[in-house]
């Protein structure tokens, strides 16, 4: 099946990646009253993992074939 | 800055530049040009997803709980990193297929049901409303706002308004006048609107770069940087739970997850997300750039809604502003009215592009999939014989449009106080996830059944409606408040907030449970009990194995039939005009390197395709497969062949099969031939006897005139009173030639069904005695009495008169001619029975023998012996009078016992009461 191509997979990993890393458990690892350089700990997660995630996906997905 | 036509004429300023950039974005895709052809575009105009929602509710929602409007940003980038599967998957298809919208997508899918395809279009109009409201919602209320600078009031007690000042009201009507503009200003064959996507994605710019400056404003100029924010925020004994919210103000993880997971369907399955992403779509390879672009623009849009909300609440009291138009109300408080403008204009910029997407989206489902499908299927409408369906298409279209709009307006009335901008929103959202189901099963699961695809949506949109639509209504007090405490009629277990005793969730979760256990149940139990049709097997097989497939006319092969190239060109010009089918065709040509293919007459299986697709494009799948079976003679397929056809073995049992049942319609068609010619026949030799016959009677009457005419030209000295003798009898002949050749031609006026009736409504008793006594001179020259026997009244009834006494002086005028002078007698009566009026013609003659009593009603056929008497007629008088009696709905007969004279009856209907009554 040609939907499911390297690239393809690789993408379903990294979806499957970002459900693990935006549910529990893993935001109660961050769900803490502390701060981050004045950011609280959860939100400066959020933003972080958030935009690593973006940049994982460009990454696959640009790589030349 | 901040009065109120300053706002207005911005606003309006605003608009038209929007509608400059679209009209400039037609141009040049009508010059073939198009300015849109960018992945950088197509994922700007992939951020119509951020709405009003996003621009203000937001920040409500943050500062309501936190995080709670985070996973409406995480779903879909989630989802997106799937897309390089699933959505290049769909957008194939869809090119393939030339869908024309989502609702087209799923009903093409499932057999290219219209009933699907219009349940669809149902769903997603109503799911949609409460979206539109939160629109209308917002604008509005940022509207109030401004207007009401310097001071900072919360929208929504302001206070009730008239009509005419509410501003909700003209919101809408202008959005839907604007949207008109945009959307349905011409027809387009694949529903491409190039300028609308050009100026979503100008508006996409317009509200990052509002938003964003509010943000830096409210972080920097206002406060000292995120952390002295989110320093004082911790400082307040109010605030310091919201920043780990957790298991407190921020919910639980599974409504976490719920709402990650409803984001995901709604990026995927809103009908504007389904326009921009895969209708509006220019290239496939534009995915690519979007994958990546269109998250980074959600991360962008959102990095300060945390910083606005907490900076907000610790700039107000509690309970003095609205969370929602935070935005707005933080530059206000500081005079910054350069700033309160640009995030008005940024807030109207979101509002503005999902209105015109959503309802240029909805609009086509309800032309193409809902309006469409049953007026093709009115034949008294004759939509097949209009010439140019065009006007009626945008007609519809503009219609769907403002009653969208209104329909939106009216859900923002009913329910729109009672709720924040999300959780509005939310409700949408949990609607169209009802598609998930049979749209994605449909791409991956080939098992999936039309019925099957029903009943999964019937039932989650069911669910829906009875665990969020009502209890919305409920809550605006539109519906008895008991009814979500104890369960409609006190029923516990069905209340709509805790089905089935299932409680301690919150609302979007517990109906996302409930309606998808329903919806995906119910698609695959229902599909797995029914076996697909053929049609249904063939569309999910060109779905699921989309990428298994040549790319062009790999359909083609799955039809057979025929029908004329000319017929399907006009069937094409009528939907699109004469013009672009003209393009079409000539495209068509050169794309496969064949003649034009309007000069051939028949037309091959892929013609037909190639028009069915372009047909699709502008009416949806499921009406052009409707409008293509008036034109095209497609033999059904049975499922067995289609499977014989797809694993390409027994074509030869195939073609036997076909070629078993040609014979037997040739067969069929060659005895109907043979009846044919055996009817012309029999007509044919009718024809010559009556020309033979004709001939023979008239030319009795011209021998005897010119046998006396000759004697009087020989014998000049004839004596006078002999003279005067033949004279009389050449005046007689030629009387008699006169009234045969009028008898002849009314035969042939009657048997050509030329003759011209006046019916007028008659009184019978009248007719007869005027006949009588223009008929008395023949009686008395016999010396043959004539009674009349007729009631006082009779009813009347409806006849040619002419024609009716033509009868009764053929009827009289034949009883004196038989009779024997002297002691004959004619009585003629009249009486009504069984809703027929009745004459009786009796007389004391020698009677019809019973062998004549049929015959003598045929042409040229007399009574009586033809060797002892010479002919008194021309044999025409009794076969025209009983014409003239069948075709006034009566009944012309001979009784004719023997011994005691001949009776002719006829009879005439009665005219009923109520026809009588229209009459009169």
């Amino acid at each position: 099946m040609e939907e499911f191509d390297v690239r393809g997979q690789r993408l379903v990993a990294l979806c499957l990646l970002g459900l693990v890393l935006f549910s529990y458990p893993v935001l109660a690892v961050f769900n803490v009253h502390a701060t981050v350089a004045g950011i609280p700990v959860l939100y400066a997660y959020f933003f972080v993992a958030w935009g690593a995630l973006i940049g994982l996906i460009a990454l696959v997905i640009e790589r030349p074939d | 800055m901040l009065e109120t036509w300053v706002v207005i004429v911005v606003s309006f300023a605003y608009l038209g530049l929007l509608f400059a950039i679209a009209y400039y974005a037609d141009q040049r895709a009508d010059a073939g040009r198009s300015v849109i052809a960018s992945p950088y575009i197509y994922s700007l105009s992939l951020a119509v997803y951020a709405t009003a929602w996003t621009f203000y509710g937001s920040v409500g929602r943050a500062a309501d709980n936190g995080v709670g409007f985070l996973p409406i940003y995480i779903g879909p980038t989630l989802m997106i990193a799937l897309w390089w599967v699933v959505m290049r998957k769909i957008l194939r298809i869809s090119k393939q297929n030339r869908i024309t919208s989502l609702a087209d997508f799923i009903a093409s899918r499932y057999g290219k049901s219209a009933l699907l395809g219009g349940v669809v279009t149902v769903i997603a109009v109503i799911g949609i409303l409460p979206y539109i409201s939160l629109q209308l919602k917002a604008v509005s209320a940022s509207f109030t706002t401004v207007l009401q600078y310097p001071e900072i009031v919360i929208p929504a007690k302001v206070g009730a308004v008239p009509l005419l000042g509410d501003t909700a009201l003209w919101v809408a009507l202008i959005l839907a006048a604007f949207t008109i503009l945009f959307g349905t200003r011409h027809l387009d064959t694949s529903e491409h609107h190039e300028g609308m996507v050009a100026a979503i994605a100008f508006e996409s710019v317009v509200k990052l770069v509002a938003f964003v400056a509010v943000g830096a404003w409210v972080s920097w100029g206002l406060y000292n940087g995120f952390g002295d924010i989110f320093a004082r925020a911790a400082a307040e004994p109010e605030l310091e739970p919201m920043l780990a919210p957790f298991g407190g103000v921020g919910g639980d993880y599974s409504s976490w997850i719920w709402l990650t997971i409803l984001s995901m369907l709604a990026i995927m399955f809103l009908p504007r997300q389904f326009q921009v992403t895969v209708i509006e779509n220019k290239d496939e390879r534009h995915l690519r750039k979007a994958i990546w672009l269109f998250p980074l623009y959600m991360l962008a849009i959102n990095i300060f809604v945390l910083p606005i909300a907490f900076g907000g609440l610790l700039h107000f009291p509690p309970g003095t502003a609205d969370a929602d138009v935070f935005v707005l109300t933080l530059p206000m408080s500081q005079k910054q009215e350069l700033l309160a403008l640009v995030v008005f204009i940024g807030g109207l910029s979101a509002a503005t592009g999902m209105v015109i997407v959503e309802t240029i989206a909805l609009s086509t489902m309800v032309c193409n999939d809902l309006v469409m499908p049953v007026l093709l299927r009115m034949r008294a409408l004759r939509l097949n014989q209009r010439s140019d369906l065009t006007g009626l298409l945008l007609a519809i279209r503009r219609g769907a449009i403002v009653l969208i709009l209104l329909l939106g307006y009216l859900y923002f009335k009913i329910a729109g106080e009672a709720y924040a901008l999300v959780s509005i929103g939310l409700i949408s959202f949990a609607a169209v996830a009802q598609f998930a189901p049979v749209a994605l099963g449909g791409i991956f699961w080939k098992g999936g059944t039309r019925r099957g695809a029903l009943a999964g949506l019937s039932a989650g949109f069911a669910v829906w409606f009875y665990t969020l639509l009502l209890p919305a209504f409920a809550r605006s007090e539109w519906l008895p408040i008991g009814f979500l405490e104890h369960g409609p009629f006190g029923i516990e277990v069905l209340k709509p907030l805790a089905l089935f005793g299932v409680s301690g969730l919150d609302q979007i979760t517990h109906a996302m449970i409930w309606s998808m256990v329903a919806n995906i149940g119910s698609f695959v139990a229902v599909s797995l009990m029914h076996a697909p049709s053929a049609e249904e097997h063939r569309q999910a097989s060109l779905f699921v194995d989309v990428f298994k497939r040549p790319g062009q006319g790999g359909e083609a092969r799955f039809w057979r039939g025929s029908a004329s190239a000319p017929d399907l060109f006009n069937l094409l010009a009528r939907f699109v005009g004469l013009g672009p089918a003209g393009e079409a065709f000539a495209e068509y040509a050169r794309s496969r390197g064949v003649e034009r293919p309007e000069a051939r007459r028949e037309a091959d299986a892929d013609l037909v395709h190639f028009v069915e697709k372009q047909l699709a494009g502008v009416i949806g799948a499921a009406s052009a497969h409707i409008m293509l079976a008036s034109v095209v003679k497609e033999e059904a397929l049975t499922l067995d062949e289609v499977r014989a056809m797809l694993d390409e073995a027994s074509q030869i049992v195939v073609y036997s099969h076909r070629l078993e049942q040609k014979s037997q319609e040739l067969e069929r068609a060659t005895q109907g031939l043979r009846e044919a010619n055996e009817r012309l026949t029999e007509l044919d030799r009718m024809k010559d006897e009556f020309v033979s016959t004709v001939s023979h009677e008239l030319r009795t009457p011209l021998t005897s005139i010119r046998s006396f005419t000759e004697i009087l030209h020989d014998n000049p000295q004839l004596p006078a009173a002999e003279r005067e003798r033949f004279l009389g009898i050449v005046i007689r002949e030629t009387e008699r030639l006169t009234r045969l050749v009028g008898q002849v031609l009314d035969v042939s006026r009657l048997e050509s069904g030329r003759v011209e009736w006046h019916e007028s409504l008659l009184d019978m008793r009248e007719v007869i005695e005027d006949t009588a006594a223009s008929t008395s001179q023949l009686f008395r020259e016999r010396n043959v009495r004539l009674e009349c026997n007729l009631p006082a009244r009779v009813p009347k009834v409806r006849a040619d008169l002419d024609r009716i006494v033509q009868v009764v002086v053929n009827l009289l005028s034949n009883a004196v001619k038989f009779i024997e002078p002297g002691r004959g007698r004619v009585e003629i009566a009249l009486a009504e029975e069984a809703g027929f009026l009745r004459v009786d013609v009796r007389d004391n003659g020698p009677g019809v023998i019973p062998e004549h009593q049929e015959m003598i009603f045929d042409k040229f056929r007399q009574g009586g012996d033809p060797l002892t008497g010479k002919p008194q007629g021309s044999g025409l008088g009794l076969y025209i009078s009983r014409r003239i009696v069948e075709h006034s709905g009566g009944r012309l007969w001979v009784s004719s016992p023997p011994g005691e004279g001949a009776c002719f009856s006829f009879t005439l209907p009665l005219v009923s009461e109520a026809a009588l009554g229209r009459a009169a």
